[in-house]
């Protein structure tokens, strides 16, 4: 018997430990007390979310009156995952020294890479990971690369002075992190950004990526960016497009 | 104690006294100059408060009035002082008058110099008085609710919203927290003022503000009466307004004040000479108002590799006791910091975390180390994030952590969720109950992988001390020794505030308030 027998690509459900078990694992805080009426209410809220025989393996009250609940049910929906599609960065990944290589013989000059965390954010672990020297997990960053001129400027940059420092360096790309979203703030900066190059007329004459969390590829196009990265990037794969990019679009 | 690592103390007390000239070197500086963050404090301090009809605090309005004045180097105190005397009114309502435009406080005509000084120490007094008692009503809680044993369970809340910071601090309470810290608002710490009242939008995090200060404490003080014991609470008293941070925590009774110049000169950009001036003043408040400061060693290591880096943190302690030291800071009240942020790939690494930490606990004995968790190495993989956090909890019950900020499964993802918190506070509470006195059961094989990663990483830090020494702590920074980040003596925020004193300065706080609450 085949080990994926009944697995039917256009209509996917989870698995658990048996094909289409339609198996899932919760957990969640309903702000009432923990009792037997609770977790009634919370095996009727995932009832609603199309789950079947939801059950309450766990429920604890959390000090305040509210109760978490950990939870296990079968989904009954599915997903047609032959017709999916997801844009996202399409240029290949090279490592370090693919991108050195590259650089020598396409664009046979220095790449000038501003980046920064800008607007409000603080937290400057995302560009810190991909610019600075020792990089992150192993993965060396840009400021390593050689043929690649990386100015990280830090957290809580204004997108003018990232602007102005983008053009008195005349970088090929700019590069945004932003690890705060709460109540989504990163939408309004990163637009700002994007507005601030095209009022100065650099929109085009430069690549422009963001990254962070909850900074997807599609996110990140829709918003006017060239391309956005999310968690699990490292600086490779930001040099990579950057630099493949530079040539594609004749910016060298 | 018995050493457990087989340190050599003739190389900790090395390290110790290159830490304190070079503490001593910085302060000749420190005590040639006033910030205009100092002088706001002190007229916090002298019981100015309130925002004027465009919503500018008032402690800004009279500074400003005296920095345009061309006196800022007199100091607050005295300029106050000339016009309590020429004008017979208080504190407060000559600041009110300063917003109405109605004086300026440095043309006002120069009073006798003992009628100023006695002005002031009236109302200095006061204030001194009110913090004194804060302290004591904090010892009674103490001794009348007790608290929770070491290391104390610390947590944040971080909603933006006070009144829904209550509710998640009240409940946290509830789980069996220690220590509820309210983070502020990004950014902050780039705010040349306090903003002033209640306050309910922020962004990861709420704006430290006196009124919220307060609001939060009376929740605390209640719902610490209800779980019986002494619910502390902490805040951030760093970035621009650091003094004056302080000052509001004193006389709202915080219990914990992060507290560092080294970390807003590295990680915010703050000019190294504004913020090392504005620390002193900060710490002699915290000293007094018996607050435990944490350092920020802990983040140079979300920048710098943990193992390889190890040093700089303990030097950068050891010279973070000696300003506190010199602040009169007591070592009881010194939450030096430190964290658990090895790459968990590592072989041993949790060895060379244990290491660390017996290390930071040995050399400081009693110092209410603060142990911050993983963070940079932590992912979206909350399952491995919470057995991450498993392994941080182990090493501090072994090493007898002072303050244990709880690492959270959704570090990666987002602050705190009302349940990330409740089973943070579970996980550490079975690793605190179920290993408690292990620490006390194990010795360290000689010269083992322990012992030895602790003496090779202290005589490192020695080492690093005695070149800083010689070159002193602004150039080190200014060649990135530290999380290797550099920053320049002149660059950064905040350097247009800072001044040398004048022939009339004079702050009454500091005899007043050194040396803790003698």
């Amino acid at each position: 018997m085949r080990v994926n027998s009944g697995l039917d690509l256009t209509k996917v459900k989870p698995y658990g430990d048996t094909m289409n078990d339609g198996m899932m694992q919760f957990s969640f805080t309903l702000p009432i007390p923990c009792n037997e009426e609770s977790k009634e209410a919370a095996k009727q809220l995932l009832t609603k979310m199309g789950i079947d025989e939801p059950a309450v393996v766990h429920a604890e009250d959390l000090g305040v009156g509210y109760t978490m609940f950990i939870m296990y049910g079968k989904c009954m929906h599915t997903v047609d995952y032959t017709t999916i599609e997801v844009p996202k960065v399409e240029s290949d990944v090279m490592d370090k020294y693919g991108v050195e290589d590259y650089i020598k013989e396409n664009i046979k000059r220095d790449v000038v890479i501003v980046g920064a965390c800008s607007g409000t954010d603080a937290h400057t672990v995302g560009i810190d990971a991909i610019m600075n020297m020792k990089g992150y997990d192993g993965h060396y960053g840009l400021e390593r690369y050689h043929g690649v001129k990386a100015h990280n400027l830090g957290a809580q940059v204004p997108n003018e002075e990232l602007v102005a420092k983008a053009i008195e360096l005349n970088a090929d790309a700019i590069i945004v992190s932003q690890i705060v979203t709460q109540k989504d703030v990163h939408i309004p900066n990163m637009t700002e950004l994007i507005e601030l190059l095209e009022s100065e007329g650099i929109r085009d004459k430069m690549i422009v990526c963001a990254g962070g969390p909850r900074i997807s590829y599609e996110l990140a196009k829709e918003l006017g960016y060239d391309a956005g990265f999310g968690t699990g990037t490292f600086a490779e794969d930001v040099a990579s497009f950057v630099v493949q990019q530079l040539v594609e679009r004749k910016l060298v | 104690m018995v050493s457990k690592l087989n340190l050599d103390f003739s190389v900790v007390e090395g390290a110790r006294k290159s830490a304190r000239i070079i503490a001593e070197d910085t302060q000749k500086f420190i005590e040639r100059h006033t910030t205009v963050s100092v002088e706001r404090t002190v007229a916090r301090l002298l019981g100015i408060d309130g925002i004027d009809d465009l919503e500018r605090p008032l402690p800004n309005v009279v500074i400003d009035n005296i920095k345009h004045g061309g006196g800022l180097s007199e100091g607050a105190s005295f300029w106050i002082g000339n016009a309590m005397v020429a004008l017979s009114k208080t504190p407060q309502e000559i600041a009110e008058l300063v917003s109405k435009n109605e004086i300026d406080l440095t043309k006002i005509e120069i009073q006798e110099r003992s009628k100023i000084d006695a002005a002031i120490e009236t109302v200095a007094k006061e204030m001194v008085e009110r913090i004194r008692a804060n302290r004591a009503k904090r010892d009674a809680y103490l001794t009348n609710l007790g608290e929770g044993p070491k290391p104390y369970l610390y947590v944040i809340v971080a909603t933006g919203n006070i009144y829904e910071d209550v509710l998640q601090a009240q409940a946290a309470a509830r789980q069996g927290a220690d220590i509820i810290a309210v983070i502020r608002t990004t950014a902050q710490s780039l705010l040349d003022y306090v903003p002033y009242g209640a306050t309910t939008e922020g962004f990861g995090g709420t704006y430290a503000t006196q009124e919220n200060f307060r609001i939060m404490r009376k929740a605390l003080d209640e719902v610490g009466e209800e779980v019986g014991k002494y619910i502390r609470l902490c805040n951030y008293c760093s970035g621009l307004c650091m003094p004056e941070i302080a000052a509001m925590g004193a006389i709202e009774r915080l219990d914990v004040m992060l507290n560092d110049a080294l970390y807003g000169i590295l990680f915010r950009d703050i000019n190294m000479q504004r913020t090392l001036v504005d620390q002193f003043f900060s710490r002699v408040i915290n000293g007094f108002a018996g607050i435990i400061i944490n350092t920020g060693e802990d983040n140079y290591l979300t920048t710098s590799d943990a193992i390889e880096e190890a040093h700089t943190v303990l030097a950068s302690q050891f010279i973070n006791e000696q300003f506190a030291l010199l602040a009169g800071l007591p070592e009881e009240q010194m939450g030096l910091g430190h964290a658990f942020e090895m790459n968990p790939d590592t072989e041993d690494g949790f060895l060379l975390e244990l290491s660390q930490a017996q290390m930071a606990r040995e050399i400081f004995p009693d110092a209410p180390l603060k142990y911050m968790p993983p963070t940079k190495y932590m992912t979206g993989n909350i399952f491995k994030g919470h057995i991450q956090d498993v392994l941080f909890n182990t090493v501090s019950i072994m090493t007898n952590q002072g303050l244990q900020l709880l690492g959270m499964m959704t570090e990666a993802i987002h602050t705190p969720l009302l349940q990330d918190r409740a089973l943070a506070i579970e996980n550490a509470k079975y690793i605190f109950k179920n290993m408690r006195h292990l620490g006390d059961e194990v010795e360290y094989k000689k010269d083992g992988i322990i012992q030895k990663r602790a003496q090779a990483v202290l005589a490192e830090a020695a080492d690093m001390l005695k070149d800083i020494e010689k070159m002193g702590i602004m150039s080190t920074i200014e060649q990135g020794k530290f999380a290797d980040v550099t920053r320049k003596m002149d660059g950064g925020k905040g350097l247009d505030g800072v001044t040398q004193k004048g022939e009339n300065y004079f702050n009454p706080f500091i005899p007043m308030m050194l040396g803790g609450n003698k």
